[in-house]
């Protein structure tokens, strides 16, 4: 067991090339703050990229910023709040959901991992802001992808393709993300007493109209009370986030008003209190209960979310909350998985992807984490991989039980 | 045509033409297969009309069961395929080859589902850019992402290269607003990525699809996002003494935390040309003329627009008029949108660069192309997508005086070097084609093309879907997944360890 710390990109080439000419797996871990998520990991060895740090451009006005892959999210947060601008994908934070330290993760992570919060509804996820990277192939070469500009169709987009994969095809060195102006203000409009197939009405109707929500959650009875301190109460709550410059945020919240007028009781959280709240919705709070209770994220059609928890519910036990206006579930199932009833009615109600986020790693290596694919689909991405990891000793088995990893594990 | 170096035919296919003609004509009965000389001459070419080609047959399938049996057919045989959406490409994506068969998608015209409540809008991939905004409009919503041939260029065409438009800074390129496609591999296999739910559960596959111009599937299918629209949308008219102010004044907007719906700048020429053309009333004492246009609801546009106006005033400006009509926003653009045909009006032929460049290397890149203009004898005016620093230089030339064209597409060449030498890049939005393929090789080594390939090698193993584009020259998959370092060759490394 041997756990490497390049300080470099160069380091890291040296290793994943050694790596790959003597066929051992490496895992590859940022601050380890999702090393929980996916199947259990089986590597010799260990490849540590938070002493790959530092911020290597920042342009405000140009709307870029380059960082190694090891530096820390919550410093690039920072760096960026000081000058008004934000990461707008909104990553999310696992570490409440583990019970760890909060304010851990890797901007290398992010991309690996596809982070992205509420925001996603509106501004898209770590996929849809990343513009360039230069990483080393599980092949032990090293490449670059992209480049700092926003629009550039210059070859294949392999930024795209390290987002959520997991570091299963590449170690990332470097990244350069699309950077936006944060809102100078935001208000939330909660909708009060709402059953979900009310709220995921709702929220529809808002997403719909030219009030330019930004987020859109439902906390049903049982988990409205557990983000931001209580604060929003016991009752259901269906929040709907508007952005912006301050004289356009009261007109959109009128808007919105106008439009829902007759759904429910209208609350308006504004600024600091508005932050909390989508906060904890962003990092799943609601089911950081300190157990290793199953957890689902479950991404699908918004309008059907709330007809797939009804059934679900006809089977299996679980809690569950809406966020991206229904078309992220978040489910909390009481001690199986059910893994088979979940993803059987998924496909049902118009398909999408589940991932089993939080599970005892018993769980995670008996079932699929993540959603499995059709055969033409898979095998395509095992020439994916394949292209770029022959020897399959980036994360092997963490995201599939890969061929090549059973080859590893068995010399 | 210019000396560009196309794959060698391959003479087997080409002595089997009549055969593979009539096997196309039993998987697509009826008028789907066209291999008249005259009936192929309105494919022998796209938007970039310098090249030329016949291709060995165009087939014209309406179903995504015919489109397998195609492309099955064509990998068991070793024969090449070029899809084709609308034939707008600027680079050449489209261009046929003499022993491919062209895969024309036109006939997939229709729009599946139009979703409101999830926003959505599946179609086939013949569907026009902007027949999808037409089919959602009477409910207010439109689709972004609107590239200046969106009155014909098709939906599964805008995945291929993955296109922008004027509006892009604001609401992202098609990768950003494409949900979900289907594709057929060339294997035939049928594949589905994504859908009305958002990310993947695997590789986004999806994102690499958008953008590959062709070369590692079919798309049968497309589901994107829809938007409502903006209430109001209002223009400001800017102008400046320098390029240098007009760059500053865009960097400000953009500091202070306003993200413009759109944002254009041009420089003498090409304001000059506008204003001749369509009397826009376009000031013609300036060298860089802005148009910032903001959308949203009235409140915000009326607020922002007294910020950018105290922003244009502080960086120099000498004139700005902001529009109090729709009529007088459209005149706004009007002249920036009949840039083309204006420069069109002044010259015989031009010849539309595509460059990125970070913004603030603007007036080093223009100075940059008025000296390579002295040293080739050419006229340039200049188009730019200000917010995100992608340029669109107009080449003025004259197709009729020998080796001009030559000359013209040389010129264009340094200029995209020049944008790769400032931290930018060959294409924004045209894409790479036959057109700036021989120069991939300004802007990645040989491992970064190597790599790109090997995820080509993943799809399409023997080259056989839109060979010739993209990639300077293409490596065997078998030499490429070659790996040269061997088992107890390679030390320990030394690195910090614990």
């Amino acid at each position: 067991m041997t756990t490497f710390a390049p300080t470099t990109a160069a380091e890291v080439l040296e290793t994943v090339r050694w790596a790959a000419a003597e066929e051992q797996p490496l895992e590859i871990v940022g601050h380890g703050s999702k090393r929980g998520i996916g199947r259990p990991a089986q590597t010799e060895h260990t490849i540590d990229l938070s002493r790959l740090t530092g911020v290597t451009l920042y342009e405000p006005e140009e709307l870029v910023l380059s960082a190694r892959a090891g530096t820390s999210l919550v410093e690039i947060e920072a760096l960026l709040a000081e000058r008004g601008q934000q990461l707008a994908f909104e990553p999310m934070d696992y570490g409440q959901l583990f019970g760890t330290e909060a304010g851990r993760g890797t901007i290398g992570g992010a991309l690996a991992t596809n982070l992205s919060g509420p925001r996603r509804l509106k501004a898209g996820a770590a996929r849809d802001h990343i513009l360039g990277i230069s990483a080393v192939a599980g092949r032990g070469e090293a490449f670059k992808a992209g480049g700092r500009v926003v629009k550039n169709v210059t070859g294949y987009d392999l930024s795209k393709a390290m987002a959520g994969s997991w570091g299963t095809l590449a170690v990332v060195t470097d990244v350069t993300f699309k950077v936006l102006p944060a809102a100078e203000t935001e208000t939330t409009v909660a909708i009060r007493g709402l059953l979900d197939e009310d709220a995921i009405a709702a929220m529809a109707v808002a997403m719909g109209s030219s009030a330019e929500v930004s987020s859109a959650a439902h906390l049903p009875e049982e988990v409205a009370a557990r983000v931001a301190g209580a604060a929003l109460g016991g009752s259901p709550a269906t929040l709907l986030r508007v952005e912006g410059f301050g004289p356009s945020v009261a007109y959109r919240i009128d808007t919105l008003h106008g439009l829902l007028k007759n759904a429910g009781a209208i609350e308006m959280i504004e600024g600091e209190a508005s932050r909390a709240i989508w906060r904890d919705i962003r990092d799943c709070a609601p089911f950081a209960d300190g157990t290793m209770r199953p957890v689902w994220r479950v991404s699908m059609t918004p309008g059907t979310a709330a007809s797939f928890i009804l059934a679900l519910r006809m089977e299996a036990g679980a809690d569950a909350f809406y966020d991206w206006q229904g078309g992220l579930v978040w489910l909390r199932m009481e001690a199986d998985p059910e893994a088979e009833t979940v993803r059987r009615l998924l496909k049902r109600f118009g398909g999408g992807h589940a991932t089993l986020v939080r599970a005892e790693p018993q769980w995670r290596a008996a079932l699929p984490v993540f959603e499995p694919q059709p055969p033409a689909l898979s095998a395509l991405s095992a020439r994916v991989k394949e292209q770029f990891d022959p020897m399959g000793i980036l994360n092997p088995g963490r995201m599939v039980a890969a061929a090549s990893s059973d080859r590893l594990v068995a010399s | 045509m210019s000396g560009l170096l196309m794959p060698k035919p391959d003479a087997a296919t080409l002595s089997r033409r009549a055969e593979i003609v009539a096997d196309m004509r039993i998987i697509v009965p009826g008028e789907g297969v066209v291999d008249t000389v005259n009936g192929m001459r309105a494919f022998e070419t796209d938007g970039l009309t310098a090249y030329r080609q016949l291709p060995l047959v165009v087939v014209l399938p309406d179903t995504v069961s015919q489109v397998s049996r195609i492309l099955k057919y064509c990998n068991e045989r070793n024969i090449r395929v070029v899809p084709r959406g609308s034939g707008t490409s600027l680079s050449g994506g489209a261009l046929p080859l003499e022993d491919a068969v062209l895969l024309v998608m036109s006939r997939f015209n229709r729009i599946l589902d139009i979703d409101y409540p999830n926003r959505v809008v599946v179609a086939q991939p013949g569907v026009t850019n902007l027949g999808i905004t037409h089919a959602v409009e009477q409910e207010g919503f439109y689709y972004a992402p609107d590239p200046s041939s969106q009155i014909a260029c098709s939906i599964g065409g805008n995945v291929a290269e993955n296109s922008g438009g004027v509006h892009c800074l604001k609401y992202g390129l098609t990768a950003n607003n494409v949900l979900g496609i289907e594709m057929v591999l060339i294997d035939g296999a049928v594949v589905r990525l994504g859908g009305k739910h958002l990310d993947s559960e695997g590789y986004d596959l999806l994102g690499v699809m958008t953008g590959s111009e062709g070369l590692l599937g079919v798309v049968t299918e497309v589901t994107v996002r829809i938007l409502k629209k903006p209430e109001t949308a209002r223009a400001l008219l800017i102008g400046f003494p320098t390029s240098e102010q007009g760059g500053q004044c865009v960097a400000d907007i953009i500091g202070a935390g306003i993200v413009p719906g759109g944002m254009e700048m041009m420089d003498r020429p090409a304001i000059s040309a506008a204003e001749d053309f369509v009397h826009a009333g376009y000031p013609l004492d300036v060298e860089a003329l802005l148009i910032v246009e903001l959308d949203g609801p009235g409140v915000e546009v009326d607020h922002l627009i007294g910020r950018v106006e105290a922003i244009a005033l502080k960086n120099g400006s000498t004139t700005c008029r902001v529009s109090t009509s729709e009529q007088e926003r459209l005149t706004f653009w009007a002249g920036r949108k009949a840039a083309f045909p204006a420069v069109g009006r002044i010259s015989p032929d031009y010849y539309c660069m595509d460059g990125t460049i970070p913004r603030k290397e603007l007036p080093r890149v223009l100075a940059g192309m008025r000296e390579l203009s002295e040293q080739y004898g050419l006229g340039v005016a200049n188009v730019f997508h200000a917010g995100d620093g992608n340029l669109h230089p107009l080449i003025l030339y004259d197709a009729n005086i020998p080796g001009e064209l030559d000359k013209a597409e040389a010129f264009g060449a340094d200029i995209l070097r020049l944008c790769v030498k400032v931290g930018g890049v060959l294409t924004g939005e045209h894409g790479v084609g036959v057109e700036k393929r021989d120069l991939m090789g300004e802007m990645f080594s040989e491992a970064d093309l190597d790599q790109q390939m090997r995820v080509k090698c993943a799809f399409d193993p023997n080259h056989l879907l839109n060979p010739g584009k993209v990639f300077p020259q293409l490596r065997r998959c078998a030499e490429l997944g070659r790996m040269h370092v061997r088992r107890g060759k390679l030390a320990f490394p030394d690195i910090p360890r614990f």
